[in-house]
């Protein structure tokens, strides 16, 4: 058999442009004239937006309380120390007096902060039952075995809402207390608990099972609560809107923090004379002191905090951004000094020739 | 192997010259140049004795078969082209006699009386036929070498000579091999007065080829010039090109032959393995062990006088007995040079203790010629330098008797070369059929290598880095992660991820890279042999290149992790909510990933070719398709996967209810995620470019080349002529033998076959 370039053979492939591997290509020739101003200008846009960033964010003011009690650190070190070695720990309360010199721009955010507190562990993680805590009758009397062992009660009882995260769920509880003028009364400030988790949260991943008879307690009969939980979950709040599995609370603990040191929202400040901000004054907060931290070196953190259209306060973005667009600047100006004089040396090994 | 010569005058891509006056012309063979035939038809005296010379003068034999179908025996392929020329003209060699020799002319039968032939051999250049015309003229043809024949022009032909070496001149440069062609009408006296002196001269005992050669140089004197022939070798279209061309590439060539060794080293000059500026050509012929050795030891002390001694390296570390897989290193000759050696040889060289004699002198060689082969024995040449040589070797053959070399499972035990490659000729499929590859024509192997292989060879090491890199890059996030969850083993990424990553994700953008990108295209990487040397070298991935992935993924998985962790750091939402949970965290992660490393291609792809902040890269549609599409469609799968409907459907398998809502419309998210893929980019090319300053390999330099011509378009290639030194343009007319004169004017080879001849004479 023998083929010639003339005549078509049975097996020649197709003489096109994608089997020939002649498509027409995008083939840039980056000179330096494109390369090097394409480095500045990335590197300005970089500084420009970084510079943005960081001001937002310094704008931004934050007020910090540790209140883990460790001793001689303000008056929680006695709830504290009551609560050392022993479960559940007793009901303890403690304030955290501040004073604030001139209004705290609002809107104001209150968080609770944990750190050394692994909500990330792969074991802990799992721990949980996404089928009960949508709503579904059957995982409710059965929940899923990654629960275990905060799957069923001692009694034998399942548990809802089963596994670790829920059992672990953070029940210290605060309130804030405006003292408006020099040694006059305080006024407690309204706080709004609620909207302070994802809406598709507790819109639609989580939700109560189908009431019995109009009543959530009866829909959740024969179920027994975590064991750390001094309440069955329909109790959580008084709010019929807000309690169960939806409520504001356990949604937010429930969105486990993908880092051993984390923020939860605990409430909004906006309603009343507060909208604005905290006007100047002394503040006491009312802390119930119930969840004990110190067994693993975690602490305990109380913020209030404005936000910006960033969000709150995290100077990081800004700093990177300045950095990563000096980093360009300076990447543009050493390829400017090397593309010189290797042009040089070019032009010089062009002349030899 | 098979090859075809013919005869050319005058190249012009017209017409072919019709033939059909003709009855007896070669129905393959074409001609182009209409005022020859013209001539020849007119019945221009000098035209036909030109022809009737060609016709005559040779040692051809003929054999008619089936009537009208003549097919020739020549002892060189040329004297075949010539004779067949003249037949194709008209002059049809029909058949010979020891002492006859009958030519159709222009269709009339005359029968010539073979007086004599004055054979050809290398010292005199030229052969000489005596005959006696059927008009009984006695007329001496010769043709030979122009430098000699030129001298024993009559002076009358002078001017007509100064011409014809011109003519000469730019046929020689064109690569033809050229001759000349003159006659001279003796005497009858004369004729017989000469024709006793050579048969003394036959006949005498003492030193006979010296008389012979005196009185032959008598008679050949005072020719008239006819012409001159010059013949193309056409060996296959391109031959010598692309062995230049692989030559450059540093791609070592050996020939393995079955032909004789005369025809083998002709072939060699011709495409170029062997040269006229070699030092010198080592011929080995021994007939046993010893000689051989000695031979081959010979060759190797002209080359590289310190191999021999003990201190050589080679020496001491072929004394130290290497454990049985080792390699040869390169040894380096000081000049260039040719080996010859024959099969009978080779048999002795590749028994046990000889064969590293034999790789090591032949691998310091330019080229080698290894001819009578056995099949056998090509198989194991191959698998000799495979053993002991760190390369790779290619096998190309057309015949049934290079399979063994091809195919590398001769009686199933050997392993021979890396490649085999098939050519589709005359001589049948099985070389073909046991081929990885095959094609029709040997000049395509330049474009195999230069270009396919090249492109291959590059688009796998950029796929398997990149492959490499974009897994590390996935896979170490998780090592950052570990600190900061207690190591727990907490993955980062949704489980969905992890299973659509490789398979999905990222596939397209890397199966376009692998099969669509060309550092350098066709033209420029035939242009440039050099360009292939990399490949030799295992530049572009090797442990080093390995390293360096493994850095590359290492750093960018260190900025994959830390600067969404710096993001969402105590960080929270525009509306105070949260941003810092762990599904959240796993979609910057995971998108930013997909960013960095699909845009991780197009440095990859401009890796080969960054040069002084010029880069060529290789963006066809597909690969456009491939690169957006594949992260287009990240989003869409997002968007079906964390979707309400599904979520719900499944609650415990798809358990990223929302975050897509939630998380994608951040700025923080983009903006790490721009972050990202500068941070990842910006160390790669920044070593990309000062990478050719640096550490600048040969090939940058050809790539700036490269773009330097981008930038001042050339005319294009000239498709360029090999030069022929005219020492030797007329000395391989022939056969280097002696030829086959005495045989015919003895009339040994007639006697087997009379009936054929008195069948023919009937006619």
């Amino acid at each position: 058999m023998t083929w010639s370039a003339a005549a078509r053979g049975a097996h020649q492939p197709d003489n096109t442009a994608f089997t020939q591997q002649r498509l027409p290509a995008w083939q840039p020739l980056l000179s330096a004239g494109i390369a090097l101003p394409l480095f500045f200008c990335a590197g300005l846009a970089f500084i420009g937006l970084g510079l943005g960033l960081y001001y937002s964010s310094n704008g931004i003011t934050e007020l910090e309380y540790d209140y883990t009690g460790n001793p001689g650190t303000g008056n929680c070190s006695v709830c504290a120390e009551a609560g050392q070695g022993r479960a559940p720990p007793p009901t303890c309360s403690c304030a955290w007096y501040f004073s604030l010199p001139e209004l705290f721009q609002g809107p104001v955010y209150l968080y609770y902060e944990l750190t050394n507190f692994y909500q990330n562990n792969r074991r802990y993680g799992v721990s949980r039952d996404d089928e009960q805590l949508s709503g579904l009758p059957s995982a409710l009397r059965q929940p899923a075995n990654e629960c275990a062992p905060y799957q069923f009660s001692a009694a034998g009882l399942p548990i809802a809402p089963c596994g670790a995260i829920a059992n672990s769920l953070f029940n210290d509880s605060f309130s804030l207390w405006h003292q408006r003028q020099p040694d006059g009364p305080y006024v407690e400030v309204q706080l709004d608990r609620t909207g302070i988790a994802w809406w598709t949260d507790y819109h639609v991943k989580f939700r109560n099972p189908p009431l019995v008879n109009g009543s959530l307690a009866l829909a959740f009969q024969g179920t027994a609560p975590p064991p750390n939980w001094p309440r069955p979950v329909y109790e959580l709040s008084s709010d019929p809107n807000n309690t169960g599995f939806t409520n504001q609370d356990f949604v937010v603990w429930m969105r486990t923090a993908a880092l051993p040191t984390f923020r939860k929202l605990y409430a909004r400040i906006r309603q009343g004379n507060y909208t604005a901000g905290l006007p100047r004054g002394a503040y006491r907060v009312n802390i119930t002191y119930n969840y004990p931290v110190r067994s693993f070196d975690g602490h305990k953190r109380l913020i209030f905090s404005s936000i910006s259209w960033m969000g709150g306060k995290n100077p990081f973005l800004g700093i990177a951004y300045l950095v990563v667009g000096s980093l360009c600047i300076l990447t543009g100006f050493v390829m400017l000094v090397v593309y010189i004089r290797y042009q040089d040396q070019n032009d010089e090994d062009e002349d030899e020739q | 192997a098979a090859e075809k010569f013919v005869l050319v005058y005058v190249f012009q891509k017209t017409e072919k010259v019709d033939f059909s006056y003709n009855k007896l012309a070669d129905p393959k063979f074409s001609f182009y140049d209409q005022t020859l035939v013209e001539a020849v038809k007119t019945g221009d005296g000098w035209v036909h004795l030109f022809f009737l010379s060609l016709s005559l003068c040779h040692t051809v034999m003929s054999e008619e078969k089936v009537e009208g179908k003549l097919v020739y025996q020549a002892q060189s392929p040329d004297e075949g082209a010539l004779v067949t020329a003249a037949r194709n003209f008209g002059f049809v060699f029909r058949s010979r006699t020891s002492e006859t020799i009958m030519v159709v002319e222009m269709g009339e039968t005359k029968v010539y009386q073979l007086l004599a032939i004055l054979d050809f051999n290398n010292v005199r250049k030229r052969m000489s036929v005596i005959v006696r015309t059927p008009e009984g003229r006695v007329m001496l043809f010769c043709k030979g070498a122009d430098t000699i024949l030129c001298q024993r022009l009559h002076p009358s032909c002078r001017s007509l000579g100064d011409v014809t070496m011109e003519h000469l001149d730019d046929f020689a440069i064109e690569g033809l091999r050229t001759l000349m062609v003159a006659y001279r009408e003796l005497d009858n006296a004369f004729f017989q007065a000469w024709s006793k002196k050579h048969s003394e001269a036959c006949l005498s005992l003492e030193n006979r080829e010296n008389k012979i050669s005196n009185v032959c140089e008598e008679i050949e004197k005072d020719l008239m010039l006819l012409g001159a022939t010059a013949i193309e070798d056409k060996l296959q279209d391109g031959v010598p090109e692309t062995i230049i061309t692989l030559n450059k590439a540093k791609i070592k060539m050996w020939v393995l032959t079955g032909d004789k060794q005369e025809t083998a080293v002709n072939i060699a000059y011709a495409c170029n393995i062997f040269e006229d500026e070699m030092d010198e050509m080592f011929i080995v012929e021994g007939k046993d062990d010893e000689t051989i050795r000695q031979e081959l030891r010979s060759a190797r002390a002209k080359m590289k006088p310190e191999s021999l001694l003990e201190s050589d390296p080679v020496n001491t570390y072929l004394t130290t007995k290497p454990k049985m897989p080792f390699k040869i290193p390169e040894e380096v000759p000081n000049g260039n040079y040719g080996l010859v050696i024959n099969g009978y040889s080779l048999a002795y060289a590749l028994e046990g203790n000889l064969e590293l004699e034999l790789l090591r002198t032949a691998c310091m060689c330019k080229g080698v010629i290894c001819c009578r082969m056995t099949p056998l024995q090509k198989a194991q040449v191959v698998e000799l330098v495979k053993r002991y040589k760190k390369v790779v070797t290619l096998a190309i053959g057309d015949g049934a008797n290079d399979v063994s070399m091809i195919k590398g499972t001769f009686w199933g035990f050997f392993a021979a070369a890396h490649i085999g490659v098939g050519i589709s000729g005359q001589e049948g499929m099985q070389a073909m059929l046991n081929s990885d590859y095959a094609f029709s024509q040997f000049h395509y192997l330049r474009r195999l290598l230069l270009v396919h292989g090249r492109w291959s060879y590059n688009r796998m090491c950029k796929f398997l880095g990149y492959f490499f890199y974009k897994n590390f890059a996935f896979t170490l996030v998780h090592f950052w992660y570990a600190f900061f969850s207690g190591f727990s083993a907490q993955t980062v990424y949704d489980t969905w991820f992890i299973a659509f990553y490789n398979l999905v994700y990222t596939s397209l953008p890397v199966l376009g890279l692998s099969l669509f990108d060309q550092d350098v295209n066709e033209t420029w990487s035939l242009h440039f042999p050099e360009l292939y040397e990399p490949g030799q070298h295992n530049l572009y991935f090797n442990k080093k290149e390995f390293v360096k992935c493994l850095v590359h993924g290492i750093y960018s998985s260190f900025v994959l992790f830390f600067v969404p962790m710096g993001t969402i750091y105590n960080s929270v939402r525009s509306d105070g909510k949260e941003i810092s949970d762990y599904q959240s965290f796993s979609l910057i992660v995971q998108t930013s990933l997909l960013w960095v490393v699909t845009m991780q291609v197009w440095p990859v792809v401009v890796a080969g070719a960054f040069q002084i902040a010029l880069e060529t890269t290789y963006w066809t549609m597909i690969s456009h398709f491939f690169t957006w599409g594949s992260l287009g469609f990240y989003f869409c799968i997002l968007v079906f996967l964390y979707s309400d409907g599904l979520c719900l459907m499944y609650p415990n398998v798809f358990q990223f209810l929302g975050v897509a809502r939630n998380t994608l419309n951040l700025p923080q998210l983009w903006l790490s995620l721009v972050l990202s893929v500068v941070l990842c980019m910006l160390p790669v090319i920044g070593y990309q470019f000062l990478k050719p300053l640096f550490w600048p390999v040969s090939v940058d330099k050809v790539i700036d080349r490269i773009h330097h011509c981008m930038r001042h378009p050339l005319p294009p290639p000239i498709r360029t002529k090999v030069k022929h030194a005219s020492s030797r343009r007329s000395a391989y007319a022939f056969s280097h033998k002696q030829g086959f004169g005495a045989l015919i004017t003895s009339g040994k080879t007639m006697k087997g076959k009379p009936k054929k001849n008195s069948l023919l004479f009937k006619k």
